[in-house]
């Protein structure tokens, strides 16, 4: 398979404190990976490097065929180049509606002066309702985002994101503050989405990783502790200290 | 613009009805084409008071929707003001000085025309050439275009300098202020080539024209009243459509809209731009009326007033922002032309010149603690109260026991 974002000997320092350390990570073309590893391990800054938040201080960031490197990139332009990212907490235009919402995620042209003459025709609004529909909001498109419960909020991003059509979609805890069976459907929606990109999922929960069925990298200290399968990963004697304490 | 516009927008065609019957009322009424009622003064206030709810419109574009709250806009209202004022002034200085150099035996040479010029016009503040910026002060056209490229290009230079660093909130905002206290000291200056703290006068007077000052006062109103109706319906459209949905995002969440791949920067510069300009129209029609324009028009507390009307008003509703602007001005105009009464307390007599300020202050923090929609928010009380959303059709005595599904309507 081929590589899709590799990420190399990358490090960052917060004032003399070494958030990531020499991490090395790559992801193929269509691959769902699960990231775990214990508070402060590093899994939000390496979301932030991957989507230009934050700059490190060595290493290198390739993306697609080319090989670009996404470290002289802004964020915008990272996001049009295809790499779509959901926050831990979850943050849609609560002050817009459901069908806003999306219809400001679909891919389309982004300078502000095509947005200007932008007006939707059928086959977005179409788009919109199929992708309302895939995240079970279809009844809610016209409300305002604000009035939804949270766990409605969670997968309005996460239609946003399939909105997007990113190529790699970066999803921080999904499944943060929802019921069982919305765990059920939000793991159904990403691995259905892994199938035709990589998906990067960052979840504490070691059930909701279980059923996510995929490889697992394990962050410990900025750098990667072990990858593998979940039963290989959580064999790892290392992983083991980590997660239980020496 | 299309159909689904209006039909999506009646405030739109319910503002501009307002407009057109309140500009119609003041020509009836008017000295200069009316029944005399109105004074030539008051349609003058009135309107400058147009020219004011354009400038809050901008601001209202610029704070309540894309959530920069910039205290610099009144230095791109005084500029606009400076820019028509020097042809005014140019054109006016230049007929009177031809007229009266007629009368001496020799024609007087070109160079002669243009020192009495410079002479006339300079003469106060010490000087009598004529300073580079003056250049094309004897072109209308050339002038008019300068009315919105000058504060254009200044807040095309300032936005780009400071989004591009990212400047966002309380610190933007010093700025913006620290930028019109920048230009207003550098007005004050003599050798500013604006004449320093004289600024530039006899505005009303408009070169060439013989119509009398009533009429003149009613073609600046309409101007205004045009001015304000194409601004609103301008600044509608734009946060209408997907534009309006993703400067508005900008405004709840900056950082969410950069990682939808939209350029935070750009689109933050494109408003602050264009309501810069907007703000210059204004101006360049407010001045005009005003008769006068002094460096203290663009001192940073002209900008603070500004945001003031804008959330007494009701901010993030255009509407809101012009009939803010609106009622606070004439307001302010009322209590401190001394026409309010005085309160006598026995031992101390308010007199509002002095307390209208307070006033203001006081009303601005109450709207800001208790009706944070201001005076905008007022309508939502009464449609809230005219349509309850209640959902159901009203299904009579036999299915009234119910719910609108099971009734099968």
């Amino acid at each position: 398979m081929s590589t899709l974002l590799e990420v190399s000997g990358v490090s960052v320092t917060f004032d003399g404190f070494r958030a990531i350390n020499n991490l090395s990570f790559r992801i193929g073309e269509a691959e769902l990976r699960a990231v775990i590893g214990p508070n402060g391990a590093g899994k939000t800054t390496f979301m932030d490097i991957v989507t230009g938040k934050t700059r490190p201080d060595e290493g290198r960031v390739l993306w697609g065929d080319k090989s670009q490197s996404l470290l002289k990139m802004s964020e915008a332009r990272i996001a049009q180049a295809g790499i779509g990212r959901k926050f831990q907490k979850p943050t849609v235009f609560e002050d817009q509606t459901v069908q806003e919402n999306l219809l400001m995620a679909l891919k389309k042209p982004r300078s502000w002066l095509s947005v200007l003459g932008y007006r939707p025709v059928a086959s977005d609004l179409a788009r919109v309702e199929e992708l309302a529909a895939e995240i079970g909001l279809v009844e809610a498109l016209s409300r305002k985002s604000g009035e939804l419960s949270h766990g409605q909020k969670q997968w309005l991003e996460i239609g946003m994101l399939l909105a997007q059509e990113p190529r790699l979609l970066l999803v921080d805890e999904p499944a943060a503050g929802m019921t069982p069976t919305e765990r059920e459907h939000t793991t159904d929606i990403l691995v259905r989405a892994a199938q035709t990109r990589a998906v990067v999922v960052v979840e504490h929960d070691m059930e909701f990783v279980r059923r996510l069925n995929c490889k697992v990298t394990v962050l410990h200290e900025g750098a990667v502790l072990a990858e593998g399968s979940l039963d290989h990963v959580t064999a790892n004697q290392d992983v083991i200290d980590v997660y239980l304490g020496r | 613009m299309n159909r689904s516009f209006v039909a999506k927008n009646p405030s739109v065609l319910i503002f501009l009805a307002c407009l057109a019957v309140f500009t119609l009322v003041v020509t009836i009424l008017s000295e200069g084409f009316g029944i005399g009622v109105v004074s030539t003064s008051f349609v003058k206030t009135l309107g400058k008071t147009l020219c004011l709810c354009l400038i809050a419109v901008a601001m209202d574009l610029i704070w309540g929707f894309v959530g920069i709250l910039s205290l610099g806009h009144f230095a791109f209202f005084g500029l606009g003001g400076y820019m028509i004022g020097m042809w005014l002034m140019y054109e006016r200085t230049r007929l009177i000085v031809v007229e009266s150099l007629s009368q001496s035996d020799i024609p007087p040479t070109a160079a002669e025309v243009t020192d009495a010029i410079g002479n006339q016009i300079f003469g106060v503040v010490g000087a009598s050439e004529f300073p580079l910026i003056w250049v094309f002060a004897d072109s209308l056209v050339l002038q008019l275009a300068l009315v919105v490229l000058v504060p254009g290009l200044l807040a095309l230079v300032f936005g780009w300098l400071a989004f591009r660093s990212r400047v966002t909130g309380v610190y933007l905002s010093i700025l913006t202020q620290a930028m019109t206290l920048a230009l207003a000291l550098y007005l004050f200056q003599n050798d500013s080539g604006l004449r320093g703290n004289n600024g530039l006068s006899g505005l009303q007077n408009l070169p060439g024209v013989t119509a009398s000052q009533d009429q003149v006062s009613l073609w600046f109103l309409w101007a205004s009243a045009a001015a304000l109706g194409a601004g609103y319906v301008l600044a509608a459209w734009l946060v209408w459509g997907k534009f309006g949905s993703v400067i508005r995002g900008i405004r709840d969440n900056e950082a969410r809209v950069r990682f939808l791949g939209y350029s935070v920067e750009s689109y933050k510069l494109a408003v602050f731009t264009l309501t810069a300009c907007i703000a210059a129209i204004a101006g360049a029609l407010y001045y005009p009326q005003a008769g006068i324009i002094n460096p203290a028009e663009v001192a940073p507390i002209a900008s603070i007033y500004l945001a003031v009307w804008v959330a007494i008003g009701g901010r993030g509703r255009l509407y809101g922002a012009v009939i803010g602007a609106a009622f606070v001005s004439l307001l302010s105009t009322w209590f401190t032309g001394g026409q309010a009464p005085d309160i006598p307390l026995g031992f101390y007599t308010i007199k509002w010149v002095d307390w209208w300020l307070v006033l203001l202050g006081v009303s601005f923090v109450l709207v800001t603690l208790f009706a944070p929609k201001g005076i905008g928010g007022l309508f939502d009380l009464i449609t809230a109260r005219r349509s309850p959303d209640r959902h159901g059709a009203d299904l009579g005595p036999d299915d009234g026991a119910l719910r609108e599904q099971e009734a099968g309507r």
